[in-house]
């Protein structure tokens, strides 16, 4: 084929490839690690649960009740949540995720906004970054479970409902990453670009919305990508702790309730909410690659 | 009439600490309209300092800097003049077209007026076929050219150039310069022009000034009078003869320092 220049155009085109490499990347670990879980199994059982020919223990038991088998877990997925119910467990999964999904979206944008406006605050004035920055990581210091119940009650005496409780507790964890990448990535136009923008006479603002923010993203997206696995860790934390109905945070505690009457529950939920951590994790990604375009953003 | 009027100023930084440094003293510089003036002296005499000094980067510590009859923060806050640095300093994200109209934007220049005049200075810098690339798909040469058209757009009286060919190839560079000129007879902008080396100042300007180092101070001024300029002129007895005299004036500055 005769292409005239080559231009390197990020696109659909282009990422099919890509998206295809990564599902067989994806595959292939997933067999690697039903390979070793199940070899794990398969030795335990030979040795009664030590290292092959030595009589030192194994770190966790080889039984089904504690490492069900992959099929077990597999077929879990398709049985029947309750008996006699209608919804097959996986069904169930995507009802509670997207409940979940919800609350951690409310969470993401929450956080990522106040991330952006703390790293805003923290460019605008040093005595700010001086005063704001150590509270910031400090906050990441404190441990969500403590957290958690507090905003919960605070919720509940001001009316506020349990979503939002919970959409809190999700921030709590999302403008963090944001705030911390964004001030990195909002400081990094060379003092040429900024002379720049000062030689045309630009304002604060206009030198914000078009060089500090653009060039930010390259910083700006690792950080959503994390906010967004975040989130749904804090939306599943925040659900455990407000004992809110719906979603994945309750599924896995019920199930973990009931370990011993169904162990591959408790793993095929695990898995859910591992995959709606990726899902949201994907959905960023794909939101990067139509947004970060550029010499870094081609494949050079 | 007079574009920029520079009086005594000096620029010292970190006044009054351990660390000051004394980057330009007592400097005194008239510069007609549509003159092109060129700043040339060894590394750290202060030409870049002086150059930011107009353009109101940054403040004299003393004596006074007169753009345009008004100080240079008012000139700068009347968009009065256009730089170009020696880094094209083009933003990535944005395509060529739209690299050479942000200043535009700022001004608030409607959609359809900001797209005229990226084609119109396109076609001046000769990239006409390059408003929908990126800066990176161009060479350092066109992204250059980018750069200028960009500091030209919105129409600049003054236009300050540092070293913007100093990244540039020989045959790139001597190309660019009589571009330059081409602009400059068309445009009638004024121009003050930082630069390293003695053939560029000697061809592109009217004026040569020549400053000595630590702290910066006017040593000389050269009148270049070749009249209509063109790749030609290079190798006549006139641009060499003026050559020299920028390089002696050189060498009498190292020799004194």
């Amino acid at each position: 084929m005769t292409a005239p220049v080559e231009t390197a155009r990020p696109g659909f085109a282009r990422a099919a490839p890509a998206v295809l490499r990564q599902a067989v990347t994806v595959l292939g670990s997933l067999v690697t690690i039903v390979v070793l879980w199940e070899g794990y199994k398969f030795i335990g059982d030979r040795t009664d649960d030590t290292w092959p020919l030595t009589n030192i223990g194994l770190p966790v038991s080889s039984d089904d009740l504690t490492m069900p088998h992959a099929s077990d877990i597999w077929s879990a997925f398709w049985a029947p949540v309750q008996r006699g119910g209608s919804d097959s467990l996986a069904v169930f999964l995507v009802k509670a995720s997207w409940f979940t999904l919800r609350e951690a979206a409310l969470g993401f944008a929450m956080g990522t906004c106040i991330g952006l406006v703390l790293a805003a605050i923290m460019l605008r004035s040093h005595f700010a970054e001086r005063g704001v920055l150590p509270w910031v990581n400090i906050s990441q210091t404190v441990p969500l479970i403590a957290l958690a119940p507090i905003v919960v009650t605070w919720g509940r005496t001001n009316g506020w409902g349990d979503t939002l409780s919970v959409a809190l507790i999700s921030t709590y964890l999302t403008f963090f990453p944001v705030a911390v990448n964004g001030l990195k990535g909002l400081q990094s136009p060379q003092a040429a670009d900024i002379e720049l923008m000062r030689s045309y006479a630009a304002g604060w603002r206009d030198t914000l919305f078009k060089v500090r923010l653009p060039a930010a993203r390259p910083y700006l997206f690792p950080a959503f990508k994390l906010a967004g696995t975040l989130s749904v860790v804090g939306a599943i934390v925040g659900e455990i702790s407000a004992g809110v109905r719906g979603g994945l945070g309750r599924a896995i505690l019920d199930f973990a309730g009931r370990y011993s009457t169904g162990p591959a529950k408790v793993y095929a939920a695990v898995i859910g909410a591992g995959l709606l951590g990726l899902f949201v994790f994907g959905l960023i990604s794909a939101a990067e690659r139509f947004f970060v375009r550029g010499p870094q953003g081609s494949g050079t | 009439m007079t574009a920029v009027q520079i009086s005594g100023a000096g620029m010292t930084f970190n006044p009054g600490s351990d660390n000051a440094v004394r980057a330009l003293d007592d400097i005194d510089l008239t510069i007609g309209h549509g003159e092109f003036v060129s700043l040339i002296g060894p590394s750290g005499c202060g030409k870049s300092t002086l150059l930011r000094l107009v353009g109101d980067l940054i403040t004299p510590t003393t004596g006074s800097i007169e753009v345009f009859g008004k100080s240079a923060e008012q000139a700068r806050l009347d968009r009065d003049y256009g730089m170009a640095f020696q880094q094209a300093g083009l933003f990535d994200w944005r395509k060529v077209a739209a690299n050479i109209e942000l200043p535009l934007e700022l001004i608030g220049w409607s959609r359809s007026d900001r797209s005229a005049r990226s084609k119109e200075m396109l076609e001046l810098v000769k990239l006409d076929d390059f408003g929908d690339h990126y800066p990176w798909q161009l060479s350092g040469g066109m992204q250059q050219r980018v750069a200028i058209a960009r500091s030209l757009a919105f129409s600049p009286r003054l236009l300050l150039m540092d070293e913007p060919f100093g990244a540039l190839d020989e045959m790139t560079r001597e190309h660019m310069q009589s571009e330059l000129l081409r602009i400059h007879a068309k445009t009638a902008t004024t121009v003050v022009f930082v630069t390293h080396s003695i053939s560029e100042a000697a061809y592109l300007s009217n004026r040569v000034v020549v400053l000595s180092p630590r702290p910066g101070q006017i040593h000389s001024i050269i009148d270049v009078d070749l009249g209509e300029r063109s790749d030609a002129i290079r190798e006549t007895p006139a641009f060499f003869a003026k050559t020299t005299e920028v390089r002696e004036a050189l060498r009498a500055v190292e020799a004194s320092a």
